[in-house]
């Protein structure tokens, strides 16, 4: 079986990487001219948090990503499963009762046990909720493990590839291209999203915090070397162009507001990228003139592309829809 | 029938389209809830007139009349930048004015919401302006071109319901003929169902329905008591007393007990 998966995103490796595995000879195809350059991902979270994201997502994101934690710790080093903390200001305790109401897999902790997990943290919010069973990655070590290891099977990453690619017989074709493929999937939309990068060397968290805001789910991701992922916006728009004033106040102010030390941390990066989502803000697979298209992986890419990967794996390696679909 | 502006409305129920958890959920809502107008946001959905085409084409595809807000704007003149903008990207007049003077309770500036309201008439837009529930606000905005008038009845978000029912109750009786819309603030169906018995001419609704565990059955459940609250105005609700009265006569009845 050859395989051809078009676009290097967290969806077009993850593919890449399973089939791969299963013994499929795959080559990947990427518009952009180094890794990451031209995907959504390298914006990314990359929190693991199946159950937090049951507030706002299908219970179907749930099952699905409950699957990722285990994979990525195989694939990934440096996964982390320290759990995730929500927290909320005391003007916005109401949400966090919401928050609860709709999730699962959670205890409420005090002021004390927040202190125990997150010493920095513990004199500024006297409840939280404490998934523990989550985990997060830094998106950038993962998208670069997952080249290593399509290096290591022999699989050929192109770069700057931009060449129409049909499907032949014995060739199966795997477009994960997200908003590239509108013309395609026409009820592909846009969701803009915003981040940035802060050093400090005077904030230590061990998990990525929510702290619930009346209108963007904010987050703070630790990272390596004293780096912190600050997101991110939710924008209707499919255009990747620069951060608002405003966005980037509301980012701020959500970091500043969760610890002041943040207050003196170094801007590093400033990202923006758009996130490629159906209606039902749910992912897909399906098969569009004989390529097999994932995509609509919308806000949740790292925690939906190993349980995509493995579907699109067992669909193109079993036959079934590939004898069908590339007739 | 409402009429807003010359259109003739049957649903009075107006839904608010921010906050939902998909685009597909939204599309449910509007349709359980029967409503014939919604509001979209330009500043905080999209970024610019083309970059949120998606979403705009799948606002259009409801079917519904769109009314434009400026929410988010903070002085007169960014809120008529927007306006205009609006009127591009929507090919509607309509539109709903709001000029936000506060950040924490998100309350109307209501001298910049007057001046904006009067540029923007003055331009041919139909203005509706979401204003507190004071008097001499409502008059000015009425001198400025305004013919359908939008009170909060709580802080926009808070689910409180109606805040002041006095003021309230006097808006509606000095305003007798104008269409006064329920703005914000309304967190379940009974607040809906009071305003609507109060009334009010209409309710908009956000909040309660996108952020709602189920969406799609509480936008029904607003649909169901906007209807049970204006039929209870037109039926003419009793007075309430302060004494008890027998629903049947004493009189005559043989002393049992």
């Amino acid at each position: 079986m050859h395989a051809t998966v078009i676009g290097a995103g967290v969806a077009g490796l993850a593919c890449a990487v399973e089939l791969a595995e299963r013994g499929a000879t795959v080559e990947v195809f990427e518009r952009g001219e180094k890794l990451g350059s031209a995907s959504c991902s390298w914006y990314a979270g990359g929190m693991l948090a199946p159950w937090c994201e049951l507030e706002s997502a299908e219970p179907l994101v749930a099952r699905l990503g409950s699957e990722s934690l285990a994979w990525w710790q195989k694939k990934c080093p440096g996964v982390a499963i320290n759990g995730s903390l929500v927290v909320a200001h005391r003007r916005d305790a109401a949400d966090l009762t919401q928050f609860s109401r709709r999730t699962e897999r959670f205890e409420w902790l005090d002021g004390d046990r927040i202190a125990t997990l997150e010493p920095d943290l513990g004199e500024r919010f006297d409840q939280a909720l404490f998934f523990k069973e989550e985990g997060h990655l830094d998106p950038r070590v993962a998208l670069a493990a997952l080249a290593d290891r399509l290096g290591a099977l022999d699989v050929p990453l192109r770069f700057g590839v931009t060449a129409a690619t049909s499907p032949s017989s014995g060739r199966c074709v795997i477009n994960c291209s997200g908003l590239a493929a509108r013309d395609v999937l026409h009820d592909l939309r846009g969701v803009k999203g915003e981040m940035l990068l802060l050093r400090s060397r005077d904030v230590c968290l061990s998990r990525p915090v929510r702290v619930l805001h009346p209108r963007i789910p904010l987050y703070v991701v630790p990272r390596a070397d004293e780096m912190f992922m600050v997101g991110a916006t939710m924008i209707e728009s499919d255009q990747p162009s620069r951060i608002t004033a405003r966005s980037m106040l509301e980012l701020l102010s959500a970091a500043y507001a969760l610890h002041p030390a943040f207050g003196e941390a170094e801007i590093v990066e400033i990202g923006t990228g758009v996130r490629p989502a159906f209606p039902d803000n749910l992912p897909r697979i399906g098969w569009h003139g004989g390529v097999l298209h994932v995509n609509g992986l919308f806000r949740h890419g790292f925690l939906l592309a190993p349980a995509l990967a493995r579907r699109v794996a067992e669909i193109v390696l079993e036959g079934r829809h590939f004898s069908q679909g590339a007739a | 029938m409402l009429t807003l502006y010359g259109t003739e409305i049957r649903s009075r129920l107006l839904l608010g389209t921010s906050r939902y958890p998909s685009p597909a959920v939204l599309a449910d809502a509007v349709k359980a809830s029967d409503a014939q107008i919604v509001t979209v946001s330009l500043r905080r959905e999209a970024s610019g007139e083309r970059a949120g085409q998606g979403f705009w084409s799948l606002v259009r595809d409801l079917g519904v009349r769109v009314l434009p807000n400026t929410a988010g704007c903070h002085s007169a003149k960014e809120a008529v930048t927007t306006a205009q903008m609006a009127r591009e990207v929507f090919g509607t007049s309509w539109i709903k004015l709001e000029v936000i003077g506060e950040d924490d309770t998100l309350q109307p500036d209501v001298f910049g919401l007057v001046e904006a309201a009067r540029i923007l008439a003055a331009d041919g837009f139909e203005v509706f302006p979401y204003m507190t529930e004071d008097l001499i606000v409502a008059e000015k905005l009425l001198a400025a071109g305004c013919r359908v008038l939008m009170p909060w009845g709580a802080p926009i978000g808070s689910g409180r319901g109606l805040n002041n029912l006095f003021g309230l109750k006097t808006l509606r009786a000095h305003f007798p003929d104008v269409p006064l819309v329920i703005d914000a603030g309304i967190g379940v169906p009974s607040h809906a169902a009071q305003a609507m018995e109060l009334g009010f001419d209409a309710v908009l609704i956000n909040t309660a329905v996108a952020q709602a565990a189920d969406p799609v059955k509480m936008a029904a459940a607003f649909a169901q008591a906007v209807q049970a609250g204006h039929a209870a105005r037109q039926a003419g609700p009793m007075e309430p007393r302060d004494m008890a009265v027998p629903s049947t006569p004493v009189i005559g009845t043989a002393f049992l007990r």
